[in-house]
């Protein structure tokens, strides 16, 4: 017997995450709000502590958390920041 | 009309010039004119093919064997006895059953069948027998399909192959075979090549043939199939958000609702247990969508698919609208659509939560009744969130349709009784921290955004209950807008 395949037929792309980072000591870190209520608690708090220890943060936000973050929003993270952090919620 | 020339340079000789005729023992004609053939197989140049007993006519030497039917697939023979006359290769001339004028005139020979009767019908070619053609077209390698092909080895479960490469939601699938999957195909007159829509979650082009694969293995007809693509082209438009639909920990999934002629046509129930089980239509269109968003689409369970719970309507939910003796007009028509046409809408819904109502028989009182129960959608204390799908019984709809009431006024009654102050709901609120943000004190709040509310007529005559579904939490424009598409031929 011979079946069709009903998947897509597609082989996963596997990518090798980036380094951490050893110490947060002159990067910039993106505080990712994706529109979650409370998400913005958790990020504010964040903010707070990393300002408090001489880490420069940038705020940042997905229109709805329902979609996946705009392109533009990913190149704008990616070019001004070091690391991301980012406020899941719920 | 030739199929395939290359093929059948290998059938007949390569620029043949001469007579085919195909027959089979087993029709009156062929055997009536058995005479005429052996005339012709003297004088002419002529290739005989036999459909179903080699030896026949035995009259004649050299009887071709065309029992396996590729001759016959090849050149599209409808009738026995057809008579083809060829020319350097190519058909220049075909007559079908025995007309005795028409065979003397083609073969040129003016006392052919002197004996015999002017006209006699033929018989269905072995070619066209029921399930032949689809069968023939897989025997015969004449196929569009591009899938990758697995192998089975002969002691291998093909339906414990399903389950092992993960194709299947948990129940067992038809398994799809080429034959099946072209049978599926002649569901519609797209082509199987056509891309149909970007699958989320992985954002994957799908073909007709892919989602005609899914098809079978849900155990669809081929009926069931224009239905199953229209519902696919829904969920894929960005307004309905299926990406997020899929990674919600909530219980939505999308919810097929069938409208116009098409339901009857394929054989969909509106009636008795119109929300369970026993219907072919209503079972396994809802799971064919599920499966291509599964299988092309990349979204399972555990994986993009984040449901805390979900819930049963997630292996398929498919109903029709029961629109023959509604008093109010259907969904689609509502929506836009005129009554001739047959549509899908798609609603990103959870579980069935029952209205009991049996006392009511005037409309104010059931309206307020219903009211009650609709308020508690999705929570009691939350107002513009979730959507929902409320789903009328013929006995809760004659009560308005005795009082006059059409489903414009019984939708505007509704929402005077859906509206509220919002410092009637804020979080903390009677003891519970779940209810709406401090913001929305002053307001006035209706529980559903406008044009969240969607209505459906449907279920069996006796019975004075109805349905609320809870759309998703992120209903609108920020996450899912019930989507309707005509279905296509």
């Amino acid at each position: 017997m011979q079946l069709l395949d009903p998947t897509s037929e597609r082989q996963p792309a596997s990518r090798e995450r980036l380094p951490r980072p050893q110490s947060l000591t002159n990067k910039r870190v993106a505080l990712l709000d994706i529109s979650k209520p409370r998400g913005d608690v958790f990020l504010d708090r964040l903010a707070s502590q990393l300002d408090s220890i001489g880490i420069e943060t940038r705020r940042y936000q997905k229109p709805t958390f329902t979609r996946v973050a705009p392109v533009d929003l990913k190149h704008q993270i990616v070019s001004e920041c070091d690391l991301v952090i980012e406020a899941l919620a719920d | 009309m030739l199929q395939n020339t290359a093929r059948l340079q290998s059938l007949i000789p390569v620029d043949f010039t001469g007579f085919i005729a195909v027959v089979k023992r087993d029709c009156a004609t062929c055997r009536l004119i058995e005479p005429v053939l052996r005339e012709m197989s003297e004088r002419l140049n002529l290739l005989l093919y036999s459909q179903d007993a080699p030896a026949f006519p035995e009259s004649i030497v050299n009887v071709r064997d065309d029992t396996e039917l590729e001759l016959s697939y090849r050149h599209e023979i409808e009738i026995v006895p057809t008579l083809i006359r060829c020319h350097a290769g190519a058909e220049t001339d075909r007559l079908v059953g025995w007309q005795r004028d028409e065979w003397r005139s083609l073969t040129e020979m003016p006392a052919l069948g002197g004996g015999l009767p002017v006209f006699s019908p033929g018989c269905g070619s072995k070619s066209v027998d029921p399930g032949m053609p689809d069968k023939l077209a897989f025997k015969f390698g004449d196929t569009p399909l591009q899938a990758q092909r697995i192998d089975l080895a002969a002691q291998q479960d093909e339906h414990e192959l399903a389950f092992e490469r993960g194709w299947s939601d948990g129940l067992p699938v038809v398994p799809p075979t080429e034959e099946r999957v072209l049978k599926m195909l002649g569901g519609t007159t797209r082509s199987p090549t056509e891309i149909i829509g970007i699958i989320p979650p992985d954002n994957v082009p799908c073909t007709i043939e892919k989602v005609a694969i899914n098809a079978v293995m849900a155990g669809c007809k081929p009926e069931y199939l224009p239905v199953v693509l229209a519902a696919v082209e829904a969920v894929c438009r960005d307004e309905f958000c299926m990406h997020g639909v899929l990674a919600t920990t909530y219980f939505a999934g999308p919810i097929i609702i069938v409208n116009g002629p098409i339901r009857e046509r394929i054989g969909m129930n509106w009636g008795n247990n119109v929300l369970g089980q026993g219907n072919r239509a209503n079972s396994t269109i809802g799971r064919a969508l599920q499966l291509v968003i599964r299988n092309v689409g990349g979204g399972r369970p555990g994986g993009v698919d984040r449901a805390a719970l979900g819930q049963p309507g997630k292996l398929g939910f498919c109903i029709p609208e029961r629109e023959h003796d509604s008093y109010w007009e259907s969904l689609s028509v509502e929506r836009g659509f005129s009554p001739g046409d047959s549509t899908v809408t798609l609603f990103a819904g959870g579980g069935v939560h029952p209205i009991a109502d049996q006392k009511s028989r005037v409309p104010e009182s059931l309206m307020l009744s219903l009211a009650r129960s609709i308020s508690t959608v999705h929570h009691p204390k939350i107002y513009g969130a979730a959507d929902a799908l409320l789903i009328i019984s013929p006995e809760h709809m004659r009560v308005f349709r005795e009082a006059g009431w059409g489903k414009a006024r019984f939708r505007d009654e509704l929402s005077k009784h859906l509206t509220i102050d919002g410092s009637d709901v804020l979080a903390g609120r009677e003891g519970i921290a779940e209810g709406m943000p401090a913001r929305f004190a002053e307001k006035r709040l209706n529980k559903f955004r406008s044009d969240g509310l969607l209505i459906v007529h449907a279920g069996g005559s006796a019975g004075m209950w109805s349905a609320i579904i809870s759309g998703w939490a992120a209903s609108g424009p920020n996450g899912s807008i019930p989507v309707t598409v005509p279905i296509k031929s």
